[in-house]
């Protein structure tokens, strides 16, 4: 598309968790512009009090997620031709989660979860011993490694219905977080973790419709990663572990 | 709150999947209750089987053993999907389990007639 100057019909949700509303902005039309452009372009020119994250721009971050015409999308890699429905965009906060005004949402539950899901690495050796020989074609390794590149956008957490009729959920990142280290040799709390995970309002809540899968910018698969916690929290449960 | 994310068929494949669980759980109570007739009650069963003649009550029930078909094939492909090693192919299994439940359906109605 050439510079054209036509105008998108951007509707955007201001306003907290208790109260909030559309507004909606003209805003020009440009080539290759992205949902983050948009924004930042309405932030500049029409309402400098609108709030909302991002820092790194290029897909590292992962704090720029929002809804947009519905679904749950990393809004700096988001390209507005993409998701452009009628010459009209909607842009809300992730769903799921908190709002704390217009854009920003209160990540505190779903990096809280993170922390419920044991996602922190438990050395089992300390700096002094020799490295850890890893071959990257362990198949555990390459298993943690379909896995690893998560930004925690929360894009996935956002995506799912599960999360969304019981708030106390896990969610698809932290599991699949879980689940990377599940896969770690060099960790040491294997059966803690597991513990973890299949507690009430666990991995075991997964329904697999695959929302997450469907959504998650990296391609990363949360839905596969549950399957995976599921087989090894089933495992250990049979042979007494849990 | 928008319902944009569940038009993708993966999705969809789990709500039929629900649905026809529920709909076995209305459905299975009436099964036994007939079956039970056949132990105590022959008469009362031998009207109902007459009952069952009828060309809309078989094809009422060729739609019970498509939705049992539809629970039953859709809860292997969850199982495989999450026992077995991930496979790519969830929409190809999906449509798979659909297509053998309607196999099913349709021979219960061939032999139905
Ligand atoms: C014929 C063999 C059957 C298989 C292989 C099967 C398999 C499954 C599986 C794997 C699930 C879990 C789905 C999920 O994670 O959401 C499920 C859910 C369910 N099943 Fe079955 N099932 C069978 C028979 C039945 C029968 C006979 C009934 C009715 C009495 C039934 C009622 C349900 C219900 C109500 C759910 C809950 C649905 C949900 O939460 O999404 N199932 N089934
Ligand atoms: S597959 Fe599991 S984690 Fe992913 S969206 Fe569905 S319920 Fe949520
Ligand atoms: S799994 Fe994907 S969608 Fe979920 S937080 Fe990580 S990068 Fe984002
Ligand atoms: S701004 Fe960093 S991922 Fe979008």
């Amino acid at each position: 598309m050439s510079q054209s100057k036509e105008l998108l019909q951007v509707s955007v949700r201001r306003g907290t968790e208790d109260e909030s509303g559309l507004s909606t902005y003209e805003v020009p039309q440009q080539e290759s512009q992205t949902i983050l452009d948009v924004v930042t372009w309405i932030q500049r020119h029409r309402e400098p009090s609108l709030s909302y994250r991002f820092a790194c721009r290029v897909g590292m971050c992962g704090s720029c997620a929002m809804m947009v015409n519905g679904e749950p999308r990393w809004t700096c890699r988001t390209h507005v031709q993409k998701v452009l429905r009628d010459g009209r965009l909607r842009i809300e906060p992730l769903r799921n989660l908190p709002v704390i005004r217009d854009l920003v949402c209160d990540m505190t539950e779903f990096f809280d979860k993170w922390t419920r899901a044991k996602g922190v690495f438990e050395p089992t050796e300390t700096r002094d011993d020799e490295f850890a020989a890893i071959k990257p074609s362990d198949p555990k390794r390459m298993q943690a490694n379909a896995a690893i590149e998560c930004i925690n956008c929360a894009v996935c957490y956002a995506a799912c219905d599960t999360v969304n009729l019981n708030r106390a959920y896990l969610g698809p990142a932290a599991l699949n977080r879980a689940w990377t280290l599940a896969n770690d040799d060099r960790d040491g709390a294997y059966y803690d973790r597991l513990a973890a995970v299949s507690e009430s309002d666990g991995c075991m809540n997964c329904h697999s419709h695959q929302s997450c899968m469907t959504y998650c910018p990296n391609e990363l698969n949360p839905t596969a990663s549950i399957a995976g916690l599921k087989r090894l929290a089933s495992l250990a449960y049979l042979k007494g572990k849990l | 709150m928008s319902l944009a994310h569940r038009k993708d068929s993966l999705w969809i494949v789990q709500f039929v999947h629900r649905i026809s669980g529920l709909l076995l759980v209305l459905f299975l109570p009436v099964h036994f209750y007939v079956l039970g007739l056949a132990l105590n009650d022959a008469a009362e069963l031998d009207q109902f089987l007459k009952w069952t003649d009828s060309p809309a009550v078989k094809f009422a029930e060729a739609g019970l053993v498509g939705l049992l078909g539809v629970h039953l094939f859709g809860g292997l492909r969850i199982l495989a999907l999450e026992f077995l090693p991930w496979s790519p192919r969830q929409k190809t299994y999906a449509a798979t389990a659909l297509a053998l439940s309607f196999v099913a359906s349709v021979a219960f109605l061939l032999r139905a007639f």
